[in-house]
């Protein structure tokens, strides 16, 4: 167990730092940087100065351990289109991102519990197999075609909600929040729904097949003979010992549905990390693209590190398994 | 001819006949396919030669005829009175062609690092499943679109549309390569143990040639397999990517970049520069995928 969990930390850490190569090769081989901080009317004197400055005369992996040392403390360079440090530009934009972020993963689990519950008591339903067969198409619906159809439904038509940004903000400290104005709410709902269907239709399918198979077993019929009402088997006993699948997929696409949200941040234009690194893309901004490109593999890289080590706290069988095979 | 009657024939072709849902998705994909293909032909005007455009046909109905010719614009027209219809075959043909080299990239990428892994093993193996692993745990799109950004970076400015439609090309096709690899290399552990390999090495055969005559041709069902679903995978990628507006240029717009133009006229009603190109997408997309699930049942011979 702790030689798995040792291994697994390495593994984590080599990723990131190849990440973090990738990420410093591009600063240092895509576009020149000194060109990009100096105008037009530069001497040779000046560039030299810079390429000292910037410790572009040292020996390569000095410069890469730099590099990691600076971005181990938060600093990720300066935007070349902005002219701001990289990490103030993304602090701001941070909880737009996340806020969408959340509210999507919470209508995805609400809903996808919600509607595989229901798709598997009423499994030959009429409404059940309708929901089924609506959520393989809606799978293959590209993203942007679901956010304009719901831009199109609902704020162009309907006129009920918003079709892009955020509405008005609150600001509380430095995280510049839309959960309290109407407008905010109600300019949240269509951007969540989109980014979160692809992942409730995944959970609705993975409770549905999970909760099949638990109906059948014995203790479900023992707990019928019991007399317990259909409401207890179903949610008390059915529902919960299908969680533990349902928690480790809902983890690993958390980081799914940070980075899809640069698709939905794009047609609903809502002002957030995906929206930068869109815009940063198309006018060449290095900086941005490393530094997005570094927080979202963290990121990535924690969630499945977190979720591979949870399934050993919470599945017994797998320690189990790995001691008696000697690991 | 042998072949053909042969296929005609075959146990997949009968299955193939038996399924009204593959049958309708090959013949969308193979109508979508020609007319792509046969653009310029059928086109009613070219969409991208000025002399053919009109403003005063800007914004006609679908349906409504051209102001000076009387020809009907079956789709309607955008703001420059630009035949939507044109602009979806013109736009379908960069979108397939993107697709089909991005996944045939991908494909002789993955392919030959799968058949070098599987066969060699050892360190080299290590290596190039330790990459494919990485890079599987970032979602294709973000590492297409990181891979269009650095390939951006390194082309001069005044190269970029020109070069545009090749890097996403490379972008897709380099985001997609790890399935083939894992499948190749997979089948290629399986078939290297075989007699048939070992009697090859006995008569002294060079490596290469065994990779690439003997087992290779054993792996091909799998990886026909997955190239009909990556080509789904590809279009839509390529479709998201060109609406980010990180794909095709508007020069060369693509199914995807014609979508982002006509989101533009949602708000004022023109729904049609939008609605029929998104259709197009839909249907070839949702095809393509249909046929892809239906060759992976067929070809597997567990469902048999």
């Amino acid at each position: 167990m702790l030689a798995y969990v040792i291994r697994r930390v390495f593994q984590s850490i080599f990723v990131l730092l190849m990440v973090g190569l990738v990420a410093f090769s591009m600063f240092r081989f895509v576009g020149d940087p000194v060109e990009n901080l100096l105008g037009q009317e530069r001497t040779q004197a000046d560039i030299e100065r810079v390429r000292d400055q910037l410790g572009l005369n040292d020996p390569f992996p000095v410069q890469y351990v730099k590099f990691l040392g600076n971005a181990l403390q938060g600093n990720l360079g300066v935007s070349y289109r902005q002219g701001r440090p990289v990490s103030e530009i993304i602090a701001e934009r941070a909880p737009a991102t996340l806020e969408l972020a959340g509210v999507s993963a919470l209508f995805a689990v609400v809903f996808g519990v919600g509607l595989g519950v229901f798709t598997a008591i009423r499994r030959d339903g009429f409404v059940a197999n309708f929901i089924m067969t609506t959520s393989l198409i809606g799978v293959s619906l590209p993203t942007f075609l679901i956010g304009i159809l719901l831009i199109y439904v609902f704020a162009v038509e309907l006129g009920w909600l918003p079709s892009f940004g955020r509405g008005e903000t609150v600001k509380i400290g430095g995280w510049s929040t839309g959960f309290l104005t109407e407008s905010g709410l109600k300019a949240i709902i269509l951007p969540a729904i989109t980014l979160g269907l692809y992942q409730m239709t995944l959970i609705m399918r993975l409770v549905r097949s999970e909760m099949l198979e638990v109906l059948r077993t014995d203790y479900i019929k023992f707990a019928r003979a019991r007399g317990l009402s259909t409401r207890a088997i179903n949610f008390g006993h059915a529902l919960k010992n299908t969680l533990v699948p349902v928690i480790t997929v809902t983890g690993l696409q958390i980081g799914s549905i940070i980075a899809f949200a640069i698709i939905t941040e794009t047609v609903f234009q809502w002002p957030g990390v995906g929206l930068l690194f869109i815009n940063a893309i198309q006018f060449v901004d290095i900086p941005v693209m490393a530094a997005y490109l570094m927080l979202i593999s963290v990121m990535f890289v924690l969630i499945n590190l977190i979720v591979d080590l949870l399934y050993f706290v919470i599945d017994p069988r797998l320690s189990a398994d790995a001691s008696s095979r000697g690991h | 001819m042998e072949a053909v009657s042969n296929f005609l024939a075959s146990d997949l072709f009968y299955r193939f006949r038996k399924s009204p849902v593959a049958v309708l998705a090959f013949i969308v994909t193979a109508v979508l396919v020609l007319s792509a293909l046969f653009a310029p032909l059928i086109a009613p005007q070219n969409p991208f030669d000025p002399g053919s455009l009109n403003l005063m046909n800007g914004f006609s109905l679908p349906g409504e005829p051209n102001q000076f010719t009387g020809e009907i614009f079956m789709f309607g027209t955008d703001d420059q009175g630009r035949d939507v219809f044109s602009t979806i075959l013109y736009g379908l043909r960069i979108s397939l062609f993107v697709g089909f080299s991005a996944v045939i990239f991908a494909m002789v990428l993955g392919s030959v690092l799968g058949l070098i892994a599987g066969y060699t093993g050892g360190r080299t193996d290590t290596i190039i499943m330790r990459i494919a692993d990485i890079q599987l745990t970032f979602p294709a799109i973000l590492v297409a679109l990181l891979i269009f950004g650095i390939a951006k970076g390194i082309t001069p400015p005044s190269y970029r549309d020109e070069v545009a439609i090749w890097v996403l090309i490379l972008a897709i096709g380099l985001s997609d390569w790890v399935q083939f690899a894992r499948v190749v290399r997979g089948a290629t552990l399986v078939e290297r143990n075989k007699e048939y390999v070992q009697a090859a090495k006995l008569i002294g055969r060079k490596p290469m040639a065994i990779m690439l005559k003997h087992i290779l041709p054993n792996t091909l069902g799998p990886v026909l397999v997955i190239a009909t679903i990556s080509l789904a995978l590809a279009i839509i990628a390529e479709a998201t990517l060109s609406f980010l507006g990180v794909g095709a240029p508007p020069t060369q717009p693509s199914l995807g970049t014609l979508i982002r133009i006509g989101q533009g006229f949602l708000f004022s009603g023109e729904y049609w520069i939008l609605l029929y190109p998104a259709l197009t997408l839909l249907a070839l997309a949702l095809s393509v995928n249909l046929l892809g699930d239906w060759l992976r049942d067929a070809l597997n011979p567990k469902l048999k």
